[in-house]
């Protein structure tokens, strides 16, 4: 046996701070009454803040490994890690008012949330397969039960025990690849099994491509790639506001990021293959998550559809296999969840007791009502549909330059037609908000608070911002694979 | 010799005994049939020397998950009827899948790294050699991240199962002793000061006047 050697602790001290504040917030929730539980959201967010200070001020210069090299932290993971914890506190934010009017405002709610946040950490940090899938696990887990919270709602149950079976299904696929990896490599460590894999790719093309199609069809349903997307629409539609749009930022970035650690620094001597398999699926994934959308009356269920296409945007990237294409699915990630938080954001301001917004008519009038809210939902649209000079345009050309860039044309050009198809479904919310006749007798209500307001109008304009200046946060993404 | 001649004989009950779980018609049977399944393959383990596994599947899988699975499936009333329907008409779609799932293994397992040649027979150890220290000196050491995000995981399935089942039941007729005997008079007796109202007071004279007139 070797000698074991005192593990290198620094690296992970953001994750301690964050399992503390987590164990502190669930014991000092319990001695709150019900009219204190704002002070619960805000060790939350506080939570959320030291953590990425931690991330930020321990950041390393060059790429540090703990703990055997199971552990990793490097510009990816720091980059990636601020992105979540910022998101995570914007989005508990957002959902305080539609938690208290669905009768759901509860600590619990939120150590859950921290919990599924701390998995996400991990995940971008893991370095061996154990730890991507406890991570994943982690996070899994606590989404599962966050969708369930509200007890009352039966569509809420239903679509949190599809996620749990299916995700359990997904967990299980992924779970088969790593075996089988494990067996071919015998280590669990990426770095071993890169150097492994190399060492075997002419003896055992077989074992190893058998392989890596399970680790890819794990992947691609944890981010909801067609053919594995069955469960998105339904879980974001039945599932709390509030938490789908924890579901549909965060996250995706802690799926991207597993998807590079696995593909990318794991089994980047399978490039070949793997990018055949994506080629496919992002394809597939943008032509029916498109196509799909625009026959949709619930927007929470439109987006889910759109989220489906943007997945493929994003394995674009992933598939050109270089430095410059992961650069911009990374881009494309960090860019996506800002902009489903406004979006989603302002869906849940419209909410109020007993009354769920959630369809497309819903939305008609909300010009009239609020010119504010109706322009900020109309720049996410504007940016998911990819129209400049919002950021969702530089993050689809970005994505499209890589995919030009290893002489695919036809691709770029079947993704640019998909994209314009897309347009279709997101103008029409934007119509009936703006031109639509409201019914009669509807009352529009819309929660004001302030800080929620400003939050929001931020988060919203940032995505004009970077749409005008995105060489800050595109800089970022290329450092993480330079 | 002995140990091929038991390893046959536990490989196949395993078999039969997984085969019976998806077969049987009784869920009670199929949950009894999971337990000797678990329990063969506890033995195949402790053939391999892995004795800590081998016990810990026995009394994990086979004292406390199967347990509870057969007390599941007794308090349940499942119309088995209703879950067997269709088993013939999905049976040559499963049939397919599995026959495509077998030869896939077999044409991976049979070449290249997992055939029987590529790999190296393990060495013995010797009699004295825990393999319980052995877990728990690598699950402290190099593996103590991964442990540790084990243990969160085990605290979120705590909070999980909490905040999903636990309501407050306000119909319930429990006493608690403690806030009984704690009771002061203060809490029971409410005294009221009262102004002396006309009424009453006349009556009073009107008695005192009938008194004194006996």
């Amino acid at each position: 046996m070797s000698e074991f050697i005192q593990p290198n602790l620094i690296p992970v001290i953001p994750e301690m701070v964050m399992l503390a504040m987590t164990c502190l917030v669930l014991v000092v929730d319990l001695f709150l009454p019900q009219a204190k539980r704002g002070f619960t959201l805000f060790l939350t967010v506080l939570t959320l803040l030291l953590t990425a200070a931690a991330v930020i001020a321990i950041a390393p210069a060059d790429t540090v490994s703990t703990f055997g090299g199971s552990f990793i932290l490097d510009q990816l993971a720091v980059t990636l890690k601020v992105a979540i914890l910022l998101i995570s506190a914007l989005v508990f934010i957002y959902s305080r008012d539609y938690l208290k009017d669905h009768d759901i405002y509860k600590g619990e709610y939120y150590v859950l949330g921290l919990f599924a946040v701390l998995g996400m950490m991990i995940m971008t940090s893991a370095h061996s397969f154990l730890l991507v899938y406890l991570g994943l696990e982690l996070l899994s887990l606590s989404l599962y039960a966050m969708i369930a919270f509200n007890r009352k709602s039966i569509q809420a149950s239903e679509s949190a025990m599809k996620y749990f079976v299916l995700g359990a299904m997904a967990s299980g696929l992924l779970l088969y690849g790593i075996s089988i990896f494990y067996g071919i490599t015998g280590t669990l460590d990426l770095n071993q099994v890169s150097d492994v894999v190399r060492m075997q790719l002419t003896e055992n093309p077989i074992a190893l491509s058998f392989a890596l199609t399970f680790i890819v069809v794990g992947l691609s349903f944890k981010l909801g790639a067609v053919p594995f997307h069955m469960w998105l629409p339904d879980i974001y539609q039945g599932a709390p506001t509030s938490v789908t749009l924890f579901i549909g930022t965060a996250p995706k970035i802690a799926g991207f990021a597993m998807a590079i650690r696995l593909l990318v620094d794991g089994l980047s001597d399978l490039q070949a293959e793997w990018s055949q398999m994506l080629l496919v699926l992002a394809v597939v994934s943008m032509a029916l998550g498109n196509i799909v959308a625009i026959v949709q009356t619930n927007f929470k269920r439109m987006l889910a559809y759109s989220t489906v296409s943007h997945v493929g945007f994003i394995m674009l990237g992933l598939l050109s296999g270089t430095e410059v294409g992961y650069s911009a699915a990374m881009f494309y990630t960090l860019t996506y969840a800002i902009t489903a938080s406004v979006a989603f954001g302002v869906l849940m301001l419209l909410n109020r007791e007993g009354f769920e917004a959630e369809n497309i008519d819903d939305l008609t009038g909300l010009n009239n009502k609020n010119p504010w809210y109706a322009a900020l939902l109309a720049i996410a649209l504007f940016s998911m549909a990819g129209l400049p000079p919002t950021v969702g345009f530089y993050a689809k050309l970005s994505v499209i330059q890589a995919v030009v860039s290893i002489d695919m044309v036809w691709l770029a050009v079947v993704a640019v037609l998909l994209s314009v198809i897309g347009l279709f479904y997101y103008l029409r919310v934007v119509k009936a908000m703006y031109f639509d006749p409201s019914d009669e007798g509807r009352e529009l209500t819309i929660k004001e608070s302030l800080d929620v307001k400003i939050l929001l109008s931020l988060n919203g304009l940032s995505l004009l911002g970077l749409g005008i200046f995105p060489s800050g946060l595109m800089a970022y993404c290329i450092l993480a694979f330079s | 010799m002995t140990e091929t001649i038991i390893f046959y004989v536990f490989a196949l009950m395993t078999v039969v005994a997984a085969t019976a779980v998806v077969t049987v018609r009784n869920p009670v049977h199929a949950a009894l049939s999971l337990v000797l399944t678990f329990f063969t393959s506890a033995i195949i383990w402790m053939t391999l020397e892995a004795e800590f596994l081998a016990i810990s599947l026995v009394l994990v899988y086979v004292g406390a998950v199967m347990v509870l699975f057969l007390f599941v499936v007794m308090m349940l009333d499942i119309n088995i009827a209703r879950l067997r329907e269709g088993f013939v008409r999905y049976l040559p779609l499963g049939i397919a899948v599995a026959v495509i799932m077998f030869v896939m293994m077999v044409s991976v397992i049979t070449g290249g790294i997992f055939s029987g040649d590529s790999v190296i027979e393990p060495i013995a150890k010797a009699a004295d050699y825990s393999n319980t220290k052995a877990l728990g000196r690598v699950l402290y050491t190099q593996y103590v991240f991964a442990f540790e995000i084990a243990a969160v995981i085990l605290l979120v399935a705590i909070v999980a199962a909490i905040s999903l089942t636990m309501r407050k039941r306000t119909h319930t007729k429990y006493q608690s002793p403690s806030a009984q005997i704690r009771v002061t008079k203060a809490d029971r007796l409410r005294i009221v000061k009262m102004p002396p109202s006309s009424e009453p007071s006349r009556s009073k004279t009107l008695s005192n006047e009938s008194l004194g007139n006996e």
